[in-house]
């Protein structure tokens, strides 16, 4: 592959990559917010929409970060006040906002409209072969690197990182311990939607731009699944956007010679979520496959133990 | 006083939330709002034929619906639906395809094809659930991609139109394998009575039958369920394949009775409206038909805004998402209310 092909691969994963490690973030606090592939898709559009309306790509970004980022609230209040299940409320949201998208959006179909500018970094980007790849982007792309970054080191190596982990993995102990993990629930829950959103917007003023209907439909689902592929691990995750990226423009790139076989390829995250999750599941499977070396360490991985379950204190 | 805290109140109070909701959308469009509703009336039950289409598109939301009460009664999340709607439909065009037979054997043989594919690719997801830890939820998604995958192969590769490379549909089937209708109407009344029985079949195991019962218990707690000596795995395998040979019967209507050929969206999304089904009906079976009913009005009085209002085909859906958010998070907010009026009387 050309530094070009890889530098579009680059591009093509950012929006993903904001989706991901939001997810990533929400479901370490417990929560599962189930409705990416509609919040993306109303993001998407209002992202485009509040663009074109103002002139501004930034305030068009702080936008449908703002609307994925209710949704997702709704989802957490819905779980911790009202015991709600998760899934189902994820899912009617899901269904809602897709709809919500094409309703709100109908004005706005096909309309050019502004996308975020290019903005190549002086020194890294004339490094050979690297530079042009990673450096000769615009500056959502360079945000994407430090969020990767951020994101590992404030869950791994942190106090308050530490804190988001406890809430999803034993939140009776972090309760007994002080921390108020409903509350943190909702901020991290809400965190982790604005991330989506951003995400959403992100395909509509970079990648895939401008709003249709169902403009970037599904993208959400592969989301949720990279999150699984990745492990509940934010690096990891986002190598898994950058990979389904790879196969994207391979299967572009295959529509004239093979189009069968590229028609089909968009699904491969799914066979490959399924099969990570039977290997994180599966002790028999995991065995057959590691024996306890790194790389064996570095694909296990394990959801949070409190996923999906609303915590009341008594 | 007791009209305040029954769950007729709570509809009430959602369905009023629902209706403002899209008031105040159709508003910010300029649209007349009180013509808007009334179409929705008489574009869905104005006229026999528009009665029928309704029901007809009514049929494989109910199947499906009835096929997730199954399910969600022992406790699964089956948002595999979709795709073993779809597997139903696929198994079912493979029969209609391949087999020269009168319409008297072909039809049975395309149903019961049509169930089998449904079943199989159920109970891969309880295999993968129950077998490999795979929760049903991502299981049945990822294979609802990959069904939808499938299909999209088969129609642009084994199963394509001769000279046409085109992702349109396969060849329309040979007139045997079309569902009879009535003379004047596109409803076929052996897709209503497979709906039907369908629909009381799975209404008799849940209120008559040991089967129905231990399911429910496991759907309450599987962990006592176990205790007290019901096989768990064994039970949610068998519920996964019931839940899929049920929703591969929604696939053959649709195929059969609708389509008459494989086309690439052939389960309509039919799967995951009949999840805003169930959850509006509160799991109940009984409830299925009018509610599904309900949302083939809507699905048909949104054709009908298309056609006359020029209104957004997205609309219909827009209202039926509102109604069933409304309705469970009003519903849980009264359900919370009295819970804490129940603990400050018991603390007096």
């Amino acid at each position: 592959m050309n530094p070009e092909t890889l530098a579009i691969v680059v591009s093509y994963a950012t929006p993903l990559v904001f989706a991901v490690i939001g997810e990533t973030i929400t479901e370490k606090s417990g929560v599962v917010n189930l409705s990416l592939d509609g919040s993306m898709l109303l993001s998407a559009m209002t992202g485009f929409a509040v663009s074109l309306t103002t002139g501004n790509v930034a305030l068009g970004l702080m936008a449908g970060g703002l609307i994925s980022s209710n949704l997702a609230l709704i989802v957490a209040f819905s779980s911790i006040r009202l015991r709600l299940n998760q899934i189902a409320v994820g899912i009617v949201l899901t269904l809602l906002a897709t709809k919500l998208s094409a309703f709100l959006g109908q004005d706005f179909v096909r309309k050019p409209g502004p996308s975020v500018q290019d903005l190549h970094i002086p020194v890294l980007g004339d490094i050979p072969a690297v530079g042009p790849i990673l450096f000769q982007q615009n500056l959502l792309v360079y945000s994407s690197y430090i969020l990767i970054g951020i994101s590992f080191w404030f869950i791994f190596h942190t106090r308050h990182g530490l804190n988001l982990q406890s809430i999803g993995e034993r939140p009776e102990a972090a309760y007994a311990r002080g921390i108020d993990v409903n509350k943190l629930r909702y901020f991290y829950t809400a965190l982790g939607g604005f991330l989506v959103g951003l995400g959403g917007a992100a395909f509509s003023l970079d990648v895939k731009l401008g709003w249709s209907d169902g403009h970037i439909i599904n993208f959400g689902w592969i989301a949720l699944a990279i999150v699984i592929f990745g492990g509940w691990h934010p690096v990891r995750a986002a190598l898994g956007c950058y990979l389904f990226a790879v196969l994207q423009l391979f299967a572009l790139k295959l529509q004239p010679v093979l189009p069968q076989l590229s028609q089909v390829l968009p699904i491969i995250p799914f066979p490959l979520m399924i099969m990570t999750l039977l290997f994180i599941n599966h002790r028999k499977i995991q065995q057959l496959v590691l024996k306890n070396n790194g790389f064996g360490r570095f694909i296990s991985g394990r959801a949070p133990s409190a996923l999906g379950e609303s915590f009341q204190r008594l | 006083m007791k009209i305040y805290q029954g769950p007729i109140y709570s509809y009430s109070i959602a369905i009023l939330v629902a209706v403002v909701f899209v008031s105040f959308l159709l508003a910010l469009f300029e649209i007349p709002i009180f013509e808007t509703y009334i179409l929705l009336l008489t574009g869905s039950l104005g006229s026999t034929t528009k009665f029928g289409d309704t029901l007809m598109v009514g049929v494989p939301v109910i199947i499906a619906s009835a096929s997730l009460v199954i399910t969600f009664k022992a406790g699964l999340w089956n948002i595999g639906v979709e795709g073993q709607i779809i597997a139903g439909a696929v198994a079912a065009s493979f029969v209609a395809r391949e087999l020269q037979l009168p319409a008297g054997i072909l039809l049975p043989v395309m149903i019961l094809a049509g169930a089998l594919g449904g079943a199989f690719w159920g109970l891969l997801v309880g295999l993968l659930k129950v077998k490999g830890g795979v929760n049903e939820i991502f299981g049945g998604l990822g294979l609802n991609f990959v069904a939808t995958g499938l299909v999209v192969y088969l129609i642009i590769g084994p199963w394509s139109r001769k000279g046409i490379a085109s992702t349109s549909g396969t060849e329309p089937f040979h007139q045997n394998a079309w569902f009879p209708t009535l003379e004047g109407f596109r409803l076929s009344p052996l897709a209503v009575a497979l709906a039907f029985l369908v629909v009381f079949i799975v209404i008799y195991v849940f209120s008559r039958t040991q089967f129905g019962l231990k399911l429910r218990a496991i759907g309450l707690n599987p962990h006592s369920s176990y205790r007290f000596g019901i096989p768990t795995s064994k039970y949610l395998l068998i519920a996964f394949m019931l839940g899929g040979t049920v929703a591969g019967l929604a696939g053959v209507t649709q195929v059969a009775s609708i389509h008459h050929r494989l086309v690439p969206s052939i389960s309509g999304g039919y799967g995951y409206l009949g999840i805003l089904v169930v959850l509006l009906a509160g799991y109940r079976p009984s409830l299925v038909v009018p509610i599904a009913f309900f949302f083939s009005m809507i699905a048909i009085g949104s054709i009908q805004w298309q056609l006359r209002l020029g209104l957004h085909s997205s609309l219909g859906g827009v209202f039926q998402g509102t109604l069933v958010l409304s309705v469970i998070l009003i519903s849980a907010m009264r359900l919370m209310q009295q819970r804490r009026n129940k603990n400050s009387k018991v603390g007096d």
